[in-house]
């Protein structure tokens, strides 16, 4: 049936569907987060983890433009990432409790979670340290001729490393199918962006023409729309482009970054948190079109959370590596 | 014994010939570095390549050692076997993080899902009059750093049989040429296809009095140090290692142990350095059948100074390494 009628019915039911999807990816994010701050409270995760919360739509929206096969490089704040790009909850917490199950056997921790049947080439703890890797993807994906895309999240603090803008100058040269997205969440660890980042920042990529857009990263409908558009035009050869998404962390730099007054105000993470949270603002909207209601919404929170408490428990049980372990994988 | 088969090379030649070889049987190599194709270096080592495999696959970049070397780093683990080419070794401290955070590590921080199969072509070594930022041997800073391997070829036949071997690694593998050699030293490579394996030591010359454990521009300083031993009636032996890491340090110590005395001569700074390293295996290895300490002898411990006659006492020489083994040998 090719009828106007059937094809808007079918254009509904697909932005139904993605909407209700992006919600549900959003949710898993914030729960999966949430368990993360638990058991960091509890004492019962080694190290720290930078929690993602607040900035789900970014991940969610980006990653909802990808392909499976398609490349990510993430960031030290990179729970976010690996989750929308389809990294499992309970092989993502036995990495951070550093068990044998974990994504890298608990060798890399929350900081490192790597994933090639998703794509994911790792998340890096070196500020910017990913950029090449990311741009190194987009030029096999070129050479070879394989169609795929890389992305490469960054949070704003990184526009600091000079690797962007060597990296920035060769994909776009060499018209990387390469696509730049920066998570401006106001704050470089616990120094306000404003203070380290001179002039536009969207003017350093226009700099060597590579198309740069910015979008309101609270919004997943517009971060989706973004990169849809820059992720389809990077795969048909119109090279790279840069995604600045202004954003916000709900909670610390880390998650032992409790007392933040010194840095920002209480007033200001709450008018974030309700006024600007991703997730309510997307809920708010499914709710006012009709394509959900509280009580599906309600439901499916419910569900995930029990998806992840019962990833933790996994991850609890798994055991450590063997001491075997710490010697293999120094060469392949 | 010569063979029908042998040519005689220059090192440049045999490391081209490498590249060539490799590049023929594996469509994923390529060349990634500055003035590389065209040009064929300032060197003039890979002159002729882009001729054969074209723009795409031997690959002029901007003067960006940490992007393009990240840019292999990314590439090599999505297919492509990228030879990154540095220049000079001193440049290499533009690369470090992409090297030693990100190449040398993912393997090991993904749990052995993705790996990074690169090699770094490079150059070390003084009394180019190049001055302090164009003459050193910086090799021990990447055998220090578990995840690398590092080749360090003293002859055509090992750069070219080491350099097919790095090409096919599964891993990081930097290449330490010296560029005093690149045009200077001839040798005898087969026509026909061999490869050298890393991780096995070559006893370049055969003697019984004393060990002289050479690498890369020292092992031909060693050579004519042991014809001058001769006409003393001193008999040395000169050992090669070829490669830092793998080291094969069974060949060392076997022949300190067979002469009592072992002197280790590295153009890197001898502090902390790569003799630092090779006297102490040869110690624990050998101890009770050595005569006298391990004896080591590498560049000073100052930035290389310009004035020839000035740059020529900072390193070792035939001279030098002559009259400290007669001395050894007196003494016993
Ligand atoms: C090269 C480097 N320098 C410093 C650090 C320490 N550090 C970790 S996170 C961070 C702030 C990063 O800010 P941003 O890039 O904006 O990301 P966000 O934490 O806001 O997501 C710093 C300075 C690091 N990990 N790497």
């Amino acid at each position: 049936m090719t009828t106007a009628a059937g094809a808007s019915a079918k254009t509904i039911a697909t932005l139904q569907d993605r909407s209700i999807q992006f919600y549900r990816q959003m949710v898993r994010i914030r729960l999966f987060e949430e368990q993360v701050n638990d058991l960091y409270t509890r004492a019962l995760m080694p190290g720290l983890a930078h929690l993602y919360s607040g900035e789900e739509a970014i991940a969610v929206g980006v990653c909802g433009a990808l392909h499976q096969d398609d490349y990510i490089t993430s960031t030290h704040r990179g729970h976010g990432h690996c989750l929308a790009k389809g990294a499992s909850p309970k092989l993502m917490f036995a990495e951070l409790l550093g068990k044998a199950d974990g994504y890298c056997h608990g060798k890399g921790g929350s900081m490192h979670i790597a994933d090639p049947a998703t794509g994911n080439l790792g998340a890096n703890a070196i500020v910017g340290g990913s950029m090449g890797i990311a741009t190194g993807a987009a030029f096999s994906a070129r050479r070879l001729g394989n169609g795929r895309v890389a992305v490469c999240f960054f949070g704003e603090g990184a526009l600091g490393q000079g690797l962007l803008y060597e990296v920035m100058n060769l994909a776009q040269l060499w018209k990387l199918p390469v696509l730049y997205v920066c998570e401006n969440n106001l704050y470089n660890e616990y120094t306000h962006f404003s203070e380290t980042t001179a002039g536009d920042i969207c003017a350093r990529p226009a700099a060597f023409g590579i198309h740069a857009e910015t979008v309101d990263g609270q919004d997943v409908h517009a971060v989706y729309a973004a990169a849809q558009r820059l992720v389809d035009r990077a795969r048909s050869g119109g090279g790279p482009a840069f995604l600045l998404c202004n954003t916000y962390r709900y909670t610390g730099h880390h998650v032992g970054d409790i007392n933040r007054e010194y840095y920002r105000t209480r007033q200001e993470e709450q008018t974030w948190k309700t006024e600007r949270d991703p997730i309510r603002l997307l809920g708010d909207r499914l709710i006012a079109e009709g394509l959900a209601d509280r009580g599906l919404l309600e439901g499916m929170e419910v569900e995930i959370r029990a998806e992840m408490k019962a990833a933790v428990e996994f991850a609890m049980e798994s055991p450590y590596p063997a001491a075997g372990e710490v010697e293999k994988h120094v060469y392949a | 014994m010569p063979d029908a088969g042998m040519r005689e090379l220059t090192f440049a030649q045999a490391i081209r010939e490498a590249l060539a070889e490799e590049m023929r049987r594996d469509p994923r190599v390529c060349i990634l570095g500055e003035d590389v194709a065209e040009a064929g270096t300032p060197f003039k080592v890979l002159s002729g390549l882009v001729e054969e495999f074209g723009t795409d696959r031997v690959v002029d970049t901007p003067i960006s050692e940490a992007g393009f070397t990240g840019v292999a780093v990314g590439a090599a683990m999505t297919g492509l076997r990228p030879v990154v080419d540095i220049m000079f070794g001193d440049f290499l401290t533009l690369t470090m993080d992409q090297m030693v955070n990100q190449a040398a590590k993912i393997h090991y921080m993904s749990g052995g899902k993705w790996k990074v199969p690169m090699v770094l072509r490079t150059t070390l070594g003084a009394t180019r009059r190049s001055a302090a930022q164009h003459s050193q041997s910086l090799h021990a800073w990447f055998a220090h750093v578990p995840g690398l391997k590092v080749a360090i070829p003293a002859t055509p036949y090992d750069a070219k049989g080491l350099l097919k071997t790095a090409i096919r690694d599964e891993n990081p593998v930097i290449f330490f040429e010296d560029k005093m050699m690149h045009h200077k030293l001839k040798g005898n490579v087969p026509a026909a296809e061999f490869t050298i394996p890393l991780g096995v030591a070559d006893v370049k010359r055969e003697g019984t009095d004393i060990t002289l454990v050479a690498t890369s521009s020292m092992v031909q300083v060693a050579l004519g140090a042991a014809v001058l031993l001769e006409g003393a009636g001193i008999s040395a032996e000169v050992v090669d290692p070829r490669t830092l890491w793998p080291l094969d340090e069974k060949t060392l110590i076997d022949s300190a142990k067979k002469t009592s005395r072992a002197i280790v001569i590295d153009e890197g700074y001898g502090r902390y350095g790569v003799t630092a390293e090779l006297a102490s295996v040869i110690s624990q290895g050998a101890f009770f059948d050595l005569d006298g300490p391990v004896v080591r002898m590498g560049a000073m411990h100052i930035p290389i100074p310009f004035s020839p006659p000035l740059e020529d006492l900072t390193v070792p020489t035939e001279k030098s390494v002559f009259e400290t083994a007669r001395k050894m040998c007196a003494k016993a």
